[in-house]
């Protein structure tokens, strides 16, 4: 099972560049992982209270509330998949 | 030789479908253009005239600081201390209070909204505190209320803050108790901690918004009708007062916030300088502008971060007014002259302040979108074509907070009992406030 990565955003202009850097990241660093942007609150809620756009990586939410720098986006991916 | 199969259509009227449409309705448009109908014409000059009376009276003295001090507030207040309030363990009494303030705090993206107030409803507070932030949520809008105090008046932004906070909290209030038996115990989830924002003292931070809110107040120091009193008193010395709070906000940006005193000090100079010997206000304060943010952009870290977080703002939302501005003076003119809509339809409608000027006012609120920051150029041509006091106050308390497709969405977060209950709250109580308040000033 590769690397779970979610974007919670229900979908505004963040929301989806913060996809589109997550990609970038991925395809930079040849990462394969499962990406998958979740747009309906209620799923979202599942996460609890979480400010949107927000990041996960694995099972932990990275970054939530502000576009991270991709500086960082590399980092918690990279830790990831050492884990 | 034939073929076996027709060939494969290249039209993919998804991908085609809208640029036409968009194309021949602007084609129509123009095709159509009503310039032989005199108030057509002046309608579009209003148009014109109101944005540009916002570009010279609005832009540089009130939205650019309000920017920088919205930017200030993402960047520097702690979200997880405000989170803290709104979490399942925490005391309800504070949860509603913290609910109706935090918006501005917790809603840098307005797309955080729904899925905060879905949160805080199923692994936070519960459902009163989680409707009192969704009302909240875009009804305390930093930026909103220091326009609406600058366009519509003082009364109206006080009124517009105040109603929204108490507002928000009865809403939250009723909406538990009408519910109250179906709120299941909530999943106890483990909470994230958002990260925490570099730690600064609570006077650090009170000062810092304390210059950026004085020179905002200040700088738009309107001169009182009758050139007389306190209130002319402060009129005749408002830059220096203004200057003042510069210096304060530059020797901030040296401390705290790592700028070099070897650029701070002459570009600070030169502002000086200009306002010496140009002696024009504008250019000063514009100057001031660029300086500030040239200092800002070359400084690494806070200093980037804050410009990064008002400059945001600024892009979002510029466009959207600029547009506003524009409908809004076509649709209703300037004060005093009238735009496409006879100012006796309005008044009609919406003047004076009977039950159903506010009721309507309030209806028409929760169901019309507003992009963010519009509804003063509305509201303002709404007044000025003869709308009751009490009815712009309940379209400024419903309108922001609602709209027809954010209803639908709601609707299929909380499902239709609650949605229809949260909309019946909003305007009965809009209605009220606006009725309530219209008496105050009439």
């Amino acid at each position: 099972m590769g690397l779970q990565v979610k974007i919670l955003g229900p979908g505004c202009a963040n929301c989806d560049r913060l996809e589109e850097m997550v990609r970038a990241v991925l395809a930079e660093l040849d990462m394969a992982a499962e990406l998958d942007h979740v747009r309906d609150p209620m799923a979202i809620a599942e996460w609890g209270m979480v400010q949107t756009p927000a990041l996960v990586v694995g099972n932990r939410i990275v970054c939530s509330g502000r576009l991270p720098h991709p500086e960082d986006i590399r980092g918690w991916l990279q830790e990831a998949a050492v884990r | 030789m034939a073929y076996d199969t027709a060939p494969t259509t290249r039209i993919d009227w998804r991908e085609l479908a809208r640029p036409i449409l968009i194309l021949t309705a602007v084609f129509l448009l123009f095709f159509f253009l009503p310039l032989e109908s005199v108030r057509f014409r002046s309608a579009v000059l209003e148009a014109l005239a109101l944005a540009r009376w916002y570009a010279r009276e609005h832009v540089l003295l009130c939205l650019v600081p309000a920017f920088f001090i919205a930017g200030g507030i993402s960047c520097f207040i702690s979200q997880g201390a405000v989170m803290k309030y709104l979490g399942a363990r925490a005391k309800k009494a504070l949860a509603y209070s913290v609910a109706s303030v935090s918006g501005s705090i917790l809603a840098v993206c307005s797309c955080t909204i729904l899925p905060l107030f879905a949160g805080i409803w199923k692994s936070g507070a519960g459902l009163g505190p989680a409707t009192a932030f969704l009302y909240a949520g875009p009804a305390i809008n930093i930026l909103a209320i220091i326009l609406t105090a600058r366009v519509l008046g003082a009364g109206l932004g006080l009124a517009r803050a105040v109603g929204a906070v108490l507002f928000s909290i009865v809403i939250g209030l009723l909406m538990h108790a009408v519910f109250r038996s179906e709120e299941e115990t909530r999943a106890e989830v483990q909470q994230h901690q958002p990260e925490m924002k570099p730690e600064r003292s609570l006077g650090q931070n009170v000062l810092y918004f304390a210059a950026m809110i004085g020179i905002l107040v200040f700088a738009t120091w309107g001169q009182p009708d009758e050139p007389v009193g306190l209130w002319q008193t402060i009129w005749s010395v408002k830059w220096i007062v203004t200057g003042f709070f510069a210096v304060v906000l530059g020797i901030m940006l040296m401390l705290w916030f790592e700028v070099r005193p070897g650029r701070l000090v002459p570009a600070a100079g030169a502002v000086a300088l200009a306002a010496v010997l140009i002696r024009e206000p504008l250019i000063t304060f514009s100057l001031g502008i660029i300086a500030l943010s040239w200092l800002l952009t070359v400084t690494p870290g806070r200093a980037q971060e804050w410009f990064l977080s008002s400059w945001g703002y600024a892009r979002q939302i510029l466009p959207l007014l600029f547009a506003g501005v524009l409908v809004a003076g076509l649709l209703l003119g300037q004060p005093g002259s009238e735009g496409l809509i006879p100012a006796r339809w309005v008044g009609s409608l919406v003047g004076g302040n009977s039950l159903a000027a506010n009721l309507f006012a309030s209806v028409v609120g929760t169901f019309m979108y507003f992009a963010t920051l519009t509804e003063v150029p509305i509201l303002e041509g709404l007044l000025g074509a003869g709308m009751g006091q009490g009815p712009a106050l309940a379209l400024l308390l419903a309108g922001p907070a609602l709209s027809l497709p954010n209803m639908l969405v709601i609707r299929s977060i909380m499902g239709t009992k609650k949605t229809l209950v949260f909309v019946g709250l909003v305007i009965v109580m809009s209605t009220l406030a606006g009725l309530f308040y219209g008496l105050l000033s009439g």
